[in-house]
């Protein structure tokens, strides 16, 4: 079966900076899967990567190639990709604080989805914005699409932004870190919300966050990413289980037992490198336990590891 | 390396600085550089268009235009930067004091400031040089006044910024005076954004002193300024047009130097931000 | 929104209090006597008193500005010393030509500055954004007089498309716009065209994007509409600044107007005229900063929201 969405050993650079190296992802129908990573690991590149909005950020794809329902999205015309976007992806941003256009009227700016891709009159685009403002539990949606954004909370915006992310009927909805921004009490909502309407119409979910509490909640699948690069990628239970990469099992031990704090990274020392300095052989190789001189020469291959896939040159072995 | 040098190495900015270059250096040297006594009438010659005795021809009286052109540079130039000069200073000063003492000080010059702000330059120069009366004198008096709101504005609203940064309260913490941190901390930050709004306003202060000259307002004869040269060729310009073209073409381009220069200086500085204030 | 207008107008009277405090005073200290003027050379001093008595100038300076302020208030300017006619007449004959051109003129500024900040915006960094912006910085650099001696070289004396000087018709009105108005294109075209590149940055567009909406479509509707509400502002704010233009265009082109009777009256040291006509001018700017703060509203909810 041909993947919905399917980045085979994608690059990316933005100027001369190479940020992703070869980044392979698959997501298929009715599948949620889980992008997990520090900021600056580049989880939010290859979001852009996924729906051709690199040029907006001044990068590029340098290598690889990103395919929608089999279609080579570099092959695609510009109008088709803009069509994909929006009808048969739906985008939700980090930040609903500032997603909302501030001088329209919280209703048009959803309208247009439908009008736009499902050639939808306004009157009847109307009536089903208001439906999806339901299905999302916000409560008097009549009034709220009549508010304007700075009239709302950033809960009810991130809805808001749910909302237009379903209002084309996509087939994929691609998430980025949507609850960062919000309360601690809202960001289980949206959570919960968002992943009951994807099960519910039999969508597929990438949902990038650097929580693995979240991951292990809703998502199919996971990929770690490091650093730009792929360090481990399978099924939520296995990796759960059994991590294979020293970074995956790290990013595990940093979910708090006790489910009130949002998960940090302070449990791993060091920082993620910087795109201009990047370490030679493993990149996390500074960070690692079990570095050794293999790790800090020779970049580590991916290879099949269980129902999924490891980079790293001693996946498994506890230290 | 520093930034005025930076600036001369984006193209537009070396381009510019070496118009100005030029400009400034004809300014100074004129009593050297220029073939001709500015005053020194021929009236025989009178209204002879560009030739190789007088490159860009000559005036009403048989004077060399090239020559009144290099010494009406000197006469703008001096007063426009003066002018710009007078006005950063007390700019400052009254900027600084609104924003660090803040209370009714502050409220009055905010006012008095947005006042004169959106009144236009040539209207609050016109009227000061009707008071102060014509000439040189009154010219620059009157240019640095009209410019005044700019840099006070300015001036107060990097203050206002600065004063809240965490070295600012760290200085205080530790004891200095009002004056030191003034001094020491606030204005030298203040500066770089203030002198380059004030390289663009010079800029437009050679326009301002050029159309008081066209007034018959500013530099009197027999000296030559850009602006008196073309308010004695307004005269002319059917019969002579060149007398009013070229002082005309020698502002124009003298302004468009400037600005490319002083953008070429904010690029290099990284200081569009702070300068947003002040459109 | 009403009570913030009404409150907003009301706050112009201290305003309007405090510039012609400033307007009647300066023209005080202004050197040179207009009764100067009126009296034939060799008059006895008692002639002259008399003429001082006549208008009001015997008496101290907060009297004469208290009798001026309530005169204005009832619509009353005064008698112009030198033209010897009510100054109502004079500004009444003035106003109408200035407030056409600068109209004219705003518009231009407007309809012209926003367009070529727009193409400059969407073309950023290519040779037709740099030719645009060059050739609009070119275009406000050069002092207003001599721009419009220079159309009117070119465009009347050489080609004979435009008459040289006078206000008849709307051909005598199309060179002294074009002259006021190329110096506020210069300025609307480059605020456009930052606050357009600023906008395109914001965090929105990026979802408009992902929305699938065309980019002109994005660029126009939602990127425009923001870039524009400070180039609304800005403008709002220098109205005086364009009637600033006019003064000096107005001398060029010997058109009748606000600039041209201000020119005149400053040299004949005419002072109620001279007065009426900063006035005058005061008050264009105040209302544009009102007009300023209104415009911003219309466009802005939060701006809205922040008033209510």
């Amino acid at each position: 079966m041909t993947a919905l969405l399917d980045l085979a050993s994608v690059s990316v650079s933005i100027g001369s900076a190479p940020l992703l190296d070869s980044i392979s992802l698959r997501v298929d129908r009715g599948q949620i899967v889980g992008l997990v990573g520090e900021s600056g690991s580049g989880k939010s590149l290859t979001a852009m990567a996924a729906m051709g909005l690199l040029p907006l950020i001044g990068g590029r794809v340098t290598g690889g190639n990103v395919r929608f329902d089999g279609q080579d999205m570099a092959l695609m015309t510009d109008t088709q990709r803009r069509v994909l976007r929006g009808r048969r992806i739906g985008f939700v941003t980090q930040n609903p604080m500032t997603a909302l256009d501030p001088v329209q009227r919280i209703g048009e700016q959803v309208d247009v989805v439908s009008r736009l891709h499902l050639g939808l009159p306004q009157a009847a685009a109307r009536v089903r914005t208001l439906d999806l403002l339901t299905q999302l539990r916000i409560p008097d949606a009549a009034s709220v699409a009549e508010a304007w954004p700075h009239q709302l909370s950033g809960g009810m915006k991130q809805r808001i932004v749910i909302a237009m992310a379903l209002a084309g009927e996509p087939d994929l909805i691609i998430a980025d870190e949507p609850t960062t921004a919000l309360d601690v009490t809202v960001q289980a909502q949206i959570i919960q919300i968002l992943g009951a309407l994807v099960r519910d119409r039999g969508l597929a979910l990438l949902l990038i966050t650097h929580d693995m509490g979240v991951v292990a909640q809703v998502c199919d699948r996971v990929a770690v990413l490091y650093a730009g690069r792929l360090a481990e990628e399978g099924p939520v239970s296995d990796i759960f289980a059994a991590p294979a990469h020293p970074y995956t099992s790290a990013l595990i031990g940093c979910i708090p037992q006790d489910g009130m704090a949002q998960g940090s990274l302070r449990g791993i020392p060091g920082a993620v490198p910087s795109a201009l300095a990047m370490p030679p052989g493993c990149r996390f190789h500074p960070r690692c336990e079990r570095a050794s001189d293999l790790c800090r020469t020779v970049v580590p291959a991916p290879e099949s590891c269980g129902q999924g896939t490891v980079a790293c040159h001693h996946a498994g072995v506890i230290a | 390396m520093i930034a005025p040098v930076r600036a001369l190495q984006r193209p537009q900015g070396g381009l510019a600085g070496l118009w100005l270059a030029l400009v400034i250096a004809a300014a100074l040297l004129a009593p050297i550089l220029s073939p001709y006594a500015f005053d020194a009438q021929d009236l025989p010659n009178a209204y002879r268009p560009a030739s190789a005795a007088h490159w860009l021809g000559t005036d009403e009286f048989g004077r060399d235009l090239l020559t009144r052109l290099v010494w009406g540079a000197r006469t703008s130039l001096s007063v426009a930067a003066t002018a710009i000069a007078i006005s950063v200073f007390c700019g400052m000063v009254l900027g600084a004091a609104a924003a660090w003492f803040g209370g009714w000080l502050d409220r009055a010059v905010t006012v008095v400031v947005d006042l004169t702000w959106s009144f236009p330059e040539i209207l609050i120069a016109l009227i000061l040089v009707a008071i102060i009366g014509p000439g040189t004198l009154g010219t620059m008096i009157a240019i640095s006044v009209a410019y005044l709101a700019q840099f006070t504005r300015l001036t107060r609203a990097q203050i206002l910024t600065l004063k809240g940064e965490t070295f600012i309260e760290a200085a205080r913490s530790l004891g200095a005076s009002n004056g030191h941190i003034l001094f020491r901390h606030l204005l030298p930050n203040a500066l770089a954004p203030v002198l380059v709004s004030a390289m663009l306003a010079t800029g437009d202060a050679i326009i301002l002193e050029a159309t008081l000259g066209f007034f018959g307002l500013g530099a009197q004869p027999p000296v030559p300024s850009w602006g008196g040269m073309m308010s004695a060729g307004s005269a002319l310009v059917f019969k002579a047009p060149w007398i009013i073209i070229y002082p005309g073409l020698a502002v124009a381009i003298t302004v468009v130097a400037i600005n490319l220069y002083g953008d070429a200086l904010i690029a290099a500085l990284d200081i569009r931000q702070k300068l947003r204030r002040s459109p | 929104m009403l009570s913030w207008l009404i409150r907003r107008v009301l706050m112009l009277v201290p305003v309007f209090l405090a510039v012609s405090v400033v307007i009647f005073s300066i023209l005080h200290f202004i050197p040179g006597d207009p009764i100067d003027n009126l009296l034939k050379p060799g008059s006895s001093p008692t002639a002259r008193a008399e003429m001082e008595v006549r208008y009001g100038l015997d008496r101290p300076l907060p009297v004469q500005y208290g009798i001026w302020l309530s005169k204005v208030a009832q619509g009353d300017l005064g008698t112009a010393i030198v033209a010897r006619r009510p100054v109502v007449d004079l500004i009444a004959q003035a106003l109408p030509h200035s407030l056409r051109l600068g109209g004219f003129a705003l518009l231009f500024s407007t309809v012209v500055g926003v367009g070529l900040g727009v193409i400059a915006a969407l073309n950023r960094d290519r040779w037709i954004d740099r030719a645009i912006m060059g050739g609009v910085l070119a275009g406000s650099t050069m002092p207003s007089f001599w721009l419009g001696l220079i159309l009117m070289l070119v465009f009347s004396v050489q080609l004979g498309w435009f008459p040289v000087s006078g206000a008849r018709g709307w051909q005598s009105l199309v060179l002294p716009v074009l002259t006021i108005g190329l110096g506020g294109t210069a300025l609307v075209a480059r605020i456009t065209r930052v606050s357009m590149i600023e906008a395109s940055a914001r965090d929105f567009v990026m979802l408009l994007h992902a929305k699938g909406l065309s980019p002109l479509r994005i660029q126009l509707r939602h990127v425009l509409r923001h870039a524009l509400i400070p180039v609304v502002t800005i403008l709002a704010l220098r109205i005086g600044w364009i009637l600033g233009g006019a003064v000096t265009v107005e001398v060029v082109f010997a058109r009748p107007g606000l600039g041209t009777l201000l020119i005149k009256s400053l040299s004949q040291h005419d002072y109620p005229v001279v007065q009426a006509c900063l006035l005058m001018l005061a008050m264009a700017v105040m209302l544009g900063t009102l007009l300023g703060d209104i415009l911003q509203a219309a466009m802005d909810p939060r701006v809205r929201a922040a008033l209510a």
